[in-house]
Parts: structure tokens; sequence; C-alpha cells
């Protein structure tokens, strides 16, 4: 049904998105408490930067991204010479773009749930004994669960369709870094490209909604399990 | 026992308190908004004084140079509305505090206070589905099971309507008697310190009084 070509952007989106989620998630837990829970002078320049390339053209944090990590560029230049390590071109630097994309997308759904969260709850846990970690651990991570796997889900969506930033950071490399939105880019430029582009174009809207599909169903789930919803409905 | 001198400020809200705690049941009655609420956090160590100190049994657990944070007061605190795990539950609430102490610590097991509280046939239940004087019943369940050195109790039934209050006094009148455990139970509502309470004291504009 679908060409080697094909094929191979499709894993590489899968294993793009997923390292990307990946990268997402630890960080974007902490900057999400971070927010919600802390007030400092920083707060404001945090929160500017992680939105930023939401409302950016997607270009621009590409070209940033080049500019740094670049093999040319100030970061790129000393990871190379120091580390050998290169990350323009590569599916590092695809995976680095699509973090960096849907960063604020991970962020905005996981600082809403610990926001939420009944301060009093884990005063409750620390009078009973539970140190701080504890607390974070066995009251509020679980609290904020729903949120996270919301901020999951579009993280990860957002990274499947990742283009812009892409592009102009590690450009379409067949095999290293061109992922289905790419590849459908580029089938639609070349003649006799129309029937890939279709296959996969189809293909991208049935994945993205098995992946809202699975989101609602995880996340009906764990409100449940925290009680958000009675037993009796289901 | 619990001997305390305290300073506290937030805002123009401005507490200070100075007094002996005996054992048993210490009533501590005043208006909302004459920082009852605030003296327990303080004592619970949620929050910090400005100034004084706290000392329990000898212990210094707070002081110019010295402040024992709250996990290691060993100071059972009920809320008012109970506050308890809403993803987990009954008995897993229960024994929160219980799991985090050594088997040495343990005063109380949990039978005894099923039996106590008569919440046994509530235990595979979420928080979610009891009624209100059963989610309080737990919350108090909760707290003894941690075997605290002092129980702090932040009107545990002022949310709870008259009919309720009168079904959950007894067990608390039950459980200053079985355990005897020093409790500080602050409340607006009189009655409830007239029928718990050894001695009762005064808290108005932020002024501790005996």
């Amino acid at each position: 049904m679908f060409s080697p070509d094909e094929l191979t952007a499709l894993w590489l989106s899968a294993k793009i998105a997923s390292w990307a989620t990946l990268l997402c998630l630890p960080l974007g837990i902490a900057t999400g408490w971070w927010l919600a829970r802390r007030d400092s002078r920083g707060k404001l320049a945090v929160e500017v930067l992680v939105q930023l390339p939401m409302v950016l053209p997607p270009v621009v944090p590409g070209y940033v991204l080049l500019l740094l990590l670049g093999n040319q560029g100030l970061i790129g230049r000393w990871l190379n010479e120091s580390f050998g390590i290169t990350v323009a071109f590569t599916w590092k630097g695809a995976v680095l773009a699509s973090a960096v994309m849907a960063f604020p997308l991970m962020v905005q759904p996981v600082r809403l749930a610990f926001a939420m969260i009944d301060r009093r709850l884990e005063q409750a846990a620390t009078t009973l004994g539970a140190r701080p970690w504890r607390v974070f651990l066995s009251v509020t991570l679980p609290l904020a669960l729903p949120g996270i796997i919301a901020g999951l889900v579009l993280c990860f969506s957002r990274s499947l369709g990742e283009f812009g930033a892409t592009m102009a950071f590690v450009g379409s490399i067949p095999g290293e870094t061109r992922t289905v939105p790419l590849a459908i880019y580029g089938y639609t430029h070349v003649p006799g490209g129309e029937a890939a582009a279709e296959r996969l174009a189809i293909l991208s809207v049935a994945l993205a909604t098995a992946a809202l599909v699975a989101a609602h169903l995880i996340n009906r789930r764990a409100e449940r399990l925290l009680g958000y919803r009675p037993h009796a409905e289901h | 026992m619990l001997s305390i001198d305290l300073e506290f400020q937030r805002g123009t809200f401005r507490l200070q308190a100075q007094a002996d705690f005996g054992t048993g049941v210490t009533g501590i009655c005043g208006p909302s908004g004459s920082g009852k609420s605030t003296l327990l956090a303080l004592l619970a160590g949620l929050l910090k004084p400005r100034a004084g100190a706290i000392r329990f049994d000898g212990e210094t657990l707070c002081d110019a140079g010295r402040f024992v944070p709250p996990w290691q007061r060993h100071f059972g605190l009920v809320f008012q509305d109970g506050q308890l795990f809403p993803h987990m539950n009954v008995r897993d609430n229960l024994l929160y505090g219980y799991r985090r102490l050594e088997p040495a610590q343990r005063r109380f097991e949990l039978q005894p206070v099923l039996d106590l509280l008569e919440i046994g046939p509530l235990e595979a239940r979420r928080p979610s589905q009891l009624s209100g004087g059963e989610r309080q019943r737990v919350a108090l369940g909760r707290a003894l099971l941690y075997s605290p050195r002092l129980l702090l109790l932040d009107e545990p039934l002022s949310s709870l309507d008259e009919r309720l209050k009168q079904q959950i006094l007894p067990f608390l009148r039950r459980m200053k008697e079985e355990t005897r455990l020093p409790m500080l139970y602050v409340t607006h509502a009189t009655a409830e310190v007239e029928y718990l309470a050894d001695q009762v004291m005064r808290m108005e504009g932020g002024k501790l009084s005996a």
C-alpha cells in the first residue's frame, strides 16, 4: 500500500515525535509546576520564552536553532569540536525543532492541572509525615495526571505535524529528517507525486484522529481513577 | 506540654499568641477571621512565625534559629472539609501517615480505628462516594492512625449540618476518652467546645487569651 520511501517517512515521524515528546515530558512537568507554584521575577520572562514559538512564524525558531546549533553556530561549533556531536541536518536536530515547537502545548495543560490542585491536600500530606518529594510523587503528580496526559497528546500530535522549524533547521533529507509532512510537501512538488501525497495526507488525518480518541479515553479513565467522575457513569 | 509565644504578620493582620496548653482537649473559640486557623497552621509548621518560639514536651520546634518542618513535627491536623486524597480509596487515605511510621511508633492499628469511627464498610470507597459526615470521620481516622503527639482540629464540623454534627461529636468524645490524645480544637461554635473541651481559650482580632 505504501512505498518504501513513504514508510521511511512514517517511521521517521513516529521516531522523532516520540523522542520530542519524551524530551518535553520532564521539562514540561518541571516548567508547568514552576509557573503554577512559584512567584518570582523571572516568571514573565520564562512564560514569554516558552510561549514564543507558538506565536512566531515557525521558520523563525528553526532559523534561531540553526544560528545557535548549526555547525558554525555558537553552541553547535563547540558541540562539534568538543564532543563530535552534529545536530543540524540530522534527525536529532529534527527532534529538537519539534520539541521547541511543541513545548508550549505540553506546558499549558500541565501548568493548569498543577494550579487547580488544592494546596491543602499537599499540606495534609505534609502533616502526615510526608517530605516534599514524597508529597509531590504521591499527591501532586497523580492529581495532575489528566493534565499531563493532555499535554503529552498535544505535544506528540504537534510534533507529528512539525514542518516550518524542521525545514529551516534540518532540511528535508530522505531517511534522516524527511518526516511525513515534509514528504507530503515534497510529493506535491514533483510530477506524479499526487497519489503518494494523498495517501500520506489521509494517513495523517487517521493518525491524528486516533491520537485524539485515545487521549480522550485515557483521560476519562484517569479522571475516574482520581474520583473526578462517579463510577456510575460508565 | 505545649507552650507557645508567637508573633505572625500577614498584610494588616497580626497574630499574637502566648499560652501553655495542658493535656486533654483545649478548645479555642473565636469568630471567623480572628486567626484561629492561622494559629493551627503555625503550630503544624505550615507557616513560619515572624518571631517567637514553640516548645513541645521539652523539644524546641521553632525559635529564632530553629524551624522543625511540618513532616517532622508529628502533629496531626484535621481540616474543615477533610481534605481526603481524591485519588486514593478510604483505606489508602487512612494508612497514608501510618505507612510512614516505624512499627514501634504506631500507637493505633487500622481495625480499632475503623471500629471506633464506624467506617469499616467504607474501606474500598473513594472520597467522592462518601457523604460529608463519612468523609470527616475518615479524616479523623487518618490523623489518628498517624499516631500524632498532638491533634490539631480546625473547625472539623463546620462544613456539616446540625444533624451530622450531633452524629460526629460523640465520635470525637470517644476519641478523646479512648486515646487520651492531647487536642487543640478550634471552632466558632461554643457548644462543641463545652461538650468536648477541658479548658477553653478565646481568640479575637489575632490575640489569644485564656
